[in-house]
């Protein structure tokens, strides 16, 4: 009896070692830790339950019935993180490279079904050559599978990818559809084609780090939503992030005991708008001074820089964060924009994430490269994004609502539920300068004539009130008080309910 | 007594000013410049009136203006506060013909003490000990040998028109007097076109020592000891205190009698300040006298009981001084550290911008020793008092027009090694934030041995930070410390985090009692045993310190009491840890679990990124200004140019340290996104 169970321990420890010690230091030598090392960085420690630990391929050809590594390239299994459950696959570059085969990917869909079964994110960490050419149509029927379960899974529970070696090919589309991409700086890659086929088809020379490494996925093209150090950093902020995640659709944003006075009082936030209405602020300090203990979960921080957006806790609970920065390009929405912060509010949205919007917008970015490049419909998707969210809805006005572009800010128009102004905001079609330019087009040689105009529109329009005395602000805030009010304003609607007409599903502005 | 006071000054003195009016049941009148609008003093007066644009040039030192507002409020008297119109003589005498008082001495007195010259004259004429010198021109070496040994050696050999070090020289022996007056005289023709030459009395390890003196309208004046400004950086005043640790009863003495004797003889009415060079033979000479209050005062107020603001409202209604050199007694110890908005690790390079948080410390009054203005008996030990001059607010902004102090810190304790204590404390617990700063060079200097020692001298910036302030490294028994504090802390963070909504029943995570904290390059094993109240952690070599604190995460401040004593620090979260701040120091503590830690250190050692070397314009937009030019060395965060889009105006910033080898585009060029602006090597 003792040698059977001893027969186990045996087997666990050999699939355990993966690839083997060689290739095991080999992964080390490359600064990345081993697919079982990530998971125990990610998971509560000794929480996780491995599954399909046994699991071997079936393949034949090409001499690959003389290489059945236990595990097929990938862990699965689930744990706990701060003892909320998630479901997690790692895949182990010391076996095969980690290549994708039928049996690595039905692993791989077996925790995701469970996942979506019982309500827990699906945390994917990325590690492969791509697809296990042996194989043939086997190994791209497993990415079909796991990609039709990553769509099934969208909207159901959270999906997260930590891209921590390569990814690349198909492989790079069961990522792109989950909910985040974070990479790790220096040892990740993501990918459609490499860069020898690159060169081949047109003749551009670039390494594999500028083709597809953290930086460029997350200040150029934004397929990667956060770049970290090392994988220790990356895991330990994973953490962080599922912290702010409810584990499905079917739930409630999670509770943290907070520390932080409600009503606790910012008296500076009543300088944070300069008087020259020229000047930008930074908008990052009023996300601060609101949150719960000023911490702040950044989405996207290095791509389009005009609008902020990413995860607080009022008093304990997530919200969802949108804000214009006046510090990059005056706060101004643009097709980037537009795109970055449509898509954050929609995963909001779908999770049940209140959604807190600050406001300081000029408009939409003129010129022809946003025209040509269809700013009509990426604008859309962050119109659409509001319009068609239900969840409660709180926006704070701190300066400038143009326009369209304060029409699209979760604007009472967008169903905004609580709508609060600063004292320095002025809502209107547009700044004084240009609206008299268009209504005094006579005038305009009559330098103190159009000073005048200026000065009278100004009044009239350049403040809170007309909006207020027509209920599309239902209260002018003092700066210092917002984190109060909003924290009252969120309270009064966690029993909310909309419902819209049935249908099956929109039809986003894609 | 007067019924409305205007201050014409800005900023901390303006509201100590305020203050000691309001207190006398004086109504205050403010006056400020557009940069000033927000501005603390402001908001403390009773009434306030605005004088021009932000340049002080335009508002603060013009007189039109200041009368103007005098006769527009009704103020019967004007207190200069230091710097801007304080020493100018047209201003006291526009004050006069007008009938309004002026706080401060008789023009006759700013004008003679106002010229180098002629106050070394004045000085010397009352008696007052000055610098040995020769002020006639010098013809030949052989009369420059005659007059070195006349002074004493070391001399100084001087160029008339010098400046820069140019054409000077120290001369400690006659042969050397002959080599450098020929050297010195010919590098002063070349470099001036002036070999006119002078030789003064050279102090060796000087130290700047001044005497505070207070008069009164009917011939009465008394000193009020010392104050010692060695420490200084480039003859900015950094740190003073009273009095000093160098001086003896007998030099105190004399020092003082000589500044009131020359009080007298200038007709002086009001407080003003004799400032002394000392050598390290505790020989003092005279170097010039302020008529004026000088920045500094509050140590002098603290050690005396003297609210020398009151004195100098009462003289100038006319009254006695109230008490005589008799009653003068110096109690305890006080020191001032001023808080500059000057980023130490980047050169001391000026920083603007808003102060996103200010918090300084709770003040503590020294007993009822400011209360009453009476000081008598000894300080009780143990008391300190905390007294911080402001005149900021956490919200405001640091204008790039005016004076970079953004407050005063004083302690008070009854000795030296107390106020020291005192002040390491209060700049713990003192946040700023939002703005460079030079908070952690003054706890360093706090902590320095030869500070603590009293062995400074005018040199001591210099000489003990020749390569600039490269940050403060903890001495192993304050890194314990340090180190058992995070692990304090992170352990109370994880206990919450496993608190979250949703967890598995019955499965929750338990939370470690066995960490390893990384900190300045070291690890250290810990574990950690949670009691009432607080935690005990113990190191691998069987030392243990026990950790009391009310910290919850999301303070940003912590007062912890580690061991017994009081440990407090600045906290940031970073991944794994804690961003830590605390005397002077500034260090990433990270505390990771016993596997959590070996896998760490399987991570690579990153050199930091490099960025590039092209400056880019990040929008389509105009180029308003320019404020580099080529071949000019750039710090981070230096402002590079301005770029103007959407009718806002875009600071851009160098990101690193860099030369600028050229530059693509100028005022008014219209740039689109990508475009190169500058280059860098």
């Amino acid at each position: 009896m003792k040698d059977i169970l001893q027969e186990l321990d045996n087997r666990r420890a050999e699939a355990r070692l993966g690839g083997g010690q060689a290739r095991i230091d080999a992964q080390h030598a490359k600064g990345k830790l081993t697919a079982r090392e990530r998971i125990e960085l990610l998971l509560d420690e000794g929480s996780f339950e491995e599954y399909d630990m046994f699991v071997t391929h079936r393949c034949t050809d090409f001499g690959m019935e003389q290489s059945k590594p236990r595990g097929d390239g990938v862990v699965t299994g689930w744990g706990t993180i701060n003892g909320r459950m998630v479901y997690v696959f790692a895949q182990d570059f010391t076996v095969l490279g980690g290549s994708v085969s039928e049996t690595h990917g039905r692993k791989i869909c077996k925790i995701m079904d469970m996942a979506m079964q019982n309500g827990a994110p699906v945390i994917g960490i990325n590690d492969s050559g791509g697809a296990r050419i042996q194989e043939g149509v086997s190994s791209l029927a497993a990415y079909g599978e796991v990609f039709q379960r990553n769509i099934d899974a969208s909207g159901v529970v959270p999906q997260i990818s930590v891209i921590m070696g390569p990814c690349a090919g198909g492989a790079v589309y069961s990522p792109a559809m989950t909910d985040f991409i974070f990479m790790v700086k220096d040892s990740s890659y993501m990918f459609v084609t490499g860069p020898d086929v690159v060169k081949t088809v047109t003749n551009e020379h670039v390494t594999a780090e500028e083709l597809g490494g953290a930086l460029t996925h997350t200040k150029k093209s934004s397929v990667a939503d956060g770049a970290f150090e090392n994988d220790v950093e990356a895991l330990t902020e994973i953490r962080r992030l599922v912290d702010f995640l409810p584990l499905s659709n079917r739930e409630k944003p999670p509770v943290r005991p907070s520390f932080d006075d409600v009503e606790r009082i910012e008296d500076s936030l009543d300088t944070l708008v300069p008087d020259n209405p020229n000047m930008p602020y930074d908008m990052r300090e009023l996300i601060l001074k609101t949150a719960d203990e000023g911490d702040f979960y950044e989405i996207q921080k290095d791509f389009a820089g005009n609008i902020i957006t990413g995860f607080i806790r009022l008093e304990g609970q997530t919200v969802g964060v949108v804000a214009n920065q006046p510090m990059v390009l005056a706060g101004v929405l643009d097709i980037d924009s537009a795109r970055k912060a449509a898509r954050f509010v929609r995963f909001c949205d779908a999770f049940e994430i209140p959604l807190l919007t600050f406001v300081d917008v000029p408009g939409f970015l003129p010129g022809t490269s946003q025209e040509y490049n269809g700013v009509i419909k990426h604008g859309a998707k962050l119109l659409f994004a509001y319009g068609e969210a239900t969840v409660p809805k709180v926006t704070v006005i701190t300066r400038k609502a143009y326009g369209g572009a304060y029409v699209v800010m979760s604007s009472k128009h967008m169903m905004g539920d609580v709508n609060y102004a600063w004292p320095t905001s002025e809502i209107a079609v547009m700044g004084a300068k240009g609206a008299v330019e268009i209504l005094y087009r006579s005038e305009l040689g009559d330098a103190e004539k159009i000073a005048e105009r200026t000065q009278a529109y100004e009044d009239a329009f350049a403040n809170p009130f007309v909006a207020a005395e027509r209920g599309f602000i239902d209260e002018v805030i003092q700066p210092r008080s917002t984190r109060k009010r909003v924290c009252r304003a969120f309270a009064a609607l966690r029993t909310k309910k909309q419902t819209k007409p049935w249908k099956k599903h929109d039809n986003i502005p894609l | 007594m007067f019924k409305k006071l205007l201050i014409a000054n800005r900023g901390e003195i303006a509201c100590r000013v305020i203050k000691t009016a309001r207190k006398m049941g004086i109504a205050t009148v403010a006056v400020y410049s557009d940069a000033d609008r927000n501005a603390l003093h402001v908001e403390m007066a009773d009434e306030a009136v605005h004088i021009g644009p932000p340049p002080a040039s335009e508002s603060y030192i013009v007189i039109d203006k200041i009368m103007d507002a005098i006769k527009q409020t009704g103020a019967e008297a004007v207190h200069p506060g230091y710097g801007f119109l304080s020493e100018n003589k047209a201003f006291a005498e526009a004050l006069e013909k007008a009938g309004v008082a002026f706080v401060g001495p008789p023009a006759g007195a700013i004008e003679s003490m106002g010229d180098k010259i002629t106050s070394k004259k004045i000085a010397q004429e009352a008696g007052v000990s000055t610098v040995p010198g020769h002020m006639g021109l010098i013809e030949d070496a052989d009369e420059a040998v005659k007059i070195s040994g006349q002074i004493g050696y070391p001399v100084m050999l001087k160029a008339s028109a010098g400046g820069g070090g140019k054409g000077m020289r120290i001369a400690w022996n006659e042969d050397e007097v002959r080599e450098g007056f020929q050297a010195s005289k010919n590098e002063a023709a070349a470099s001036f076109g002036d070999d006119r030459m002078f030789i003064e009395k050279f102090v060796t390890q000087p130290r700047h020592i001044e005497i505070q003196v207070l008069a009164d309208g009917h011939g009465n004046a008394i000193y009020l000891g010392e104050r010692e400004c060695s420490i200084q950086r480039r003859n900015q005043k950094v740190i003073e205190e009273a009095p000093s640790p160098f001086l003896d009863e007998a030099t105190r003495k004399a020092m003082g009698e000589q500044s009131v004797a020359l009080a007298k003889a200038v007709g002086y009415a009001s407080a003003g300040t004799v400032e002394f060079i000392v050598d390290g033979d505790r020989n003092f000479y005279f170097l010039e006298m302020n008529t004026r209050l000088q920045v500094e005062h509050p140590v002098t107020e603290l050690i005396t009981g003297v609210d020398l603001v009151e004195q100098m409202i009462r003289v100038a209604n006319g009254e006695k001084l109230p008490f005589t050199q008799d009653d003068v007694k110096l109690t305890g110890w006080a020191i001032e550290s001023r808080l500059y908005a000057e980023d130490p690790y980047r050169n001391f390079l000026p920083s603007i911008g808003r102060l996103t948080r200010y918090r300084p410390p709770v003040e503590v009054a020294a007993g009822p020793l400011l209360e009453t203005g009476k000081w008598q008996g000894d300080a009780p030990a143990g008391e300190t008092a905390v007294r911080n001059d402001t005149g900021v607010y956490e919200g405001g902004e640091i204008s790039m027009y005016y004076d970079p102090m953004i407050a005063k810190l004083c302690t008070w304790a009854p000795d030296r090694g107390a106020a020291i204590a005192a002040m390491r404390a209060a700049l713990d617990g003192f946040e700023v934030e939002g703005i460079g700063h030079n908070l952690p060079f003054l706890s360093a200097v706090m902590d320095h041995d030869r500070f603590i020692s009293g062995n400074i001298t005018t040199a001591f910036i210099a000489e003990e930070y020749p390569e600039g302030f490269e940050g403060v490294t903890l001495a192993p028994d304050a890194l314990a410390r340090v180190v058992a504090a995070a692990a304090a802390m992170h352990r109370v963070s994880e206990i919450r985090a496993a608190r979250i909504s949703g967890r598995l029943d019955n499965h929750e995570r338990h939370v470690g009692t066995d960490w390893v904290v990384f900190a300045q390059d070291e690890s250290f094993d810990i574990t950690i045993a949670a009691d009432h109240g607080g935690a005990t952690v113990g190191f691998a070599d069987g030392r243990r310190m026990r950790v009391a604190s009310d910290w919850t995460p999301g303070d940003q401040l912590a007062r912890l009491d580690v061991d017994g004593s009081a440990l407090v620090i600045k906290v940031e979260p970073v991944p794994s840890g804690f961003r830590i701040r605390t005397g002077g120091a500034d260090l990433k503590v990270h505390v990771r679990s016993p596997r959590n830690a070996e896998l760490a250190r399987l991570m690579p050692e990153k050199l930091p990124p490099d960025t590039s070397k092209l400056l880019l314009c990040p929008m389509p937009g105009l180029i308003v200004k320019v404020d580099v030019e080529e071949g000019q060395e750039v710090q981070e965060g230096q402002a590079l140019c301005t770029v103007e889009a959407m009718k806002m105006e875009n600071i851009l910033r160098a990101e690193k340290r860099a030369v600028v080898t050229k530059i693509n585009a100028g005022p008014g060029d219209s740039l689109a996104v990508d475009d190169v602006i500058m280059e860098f090597e």
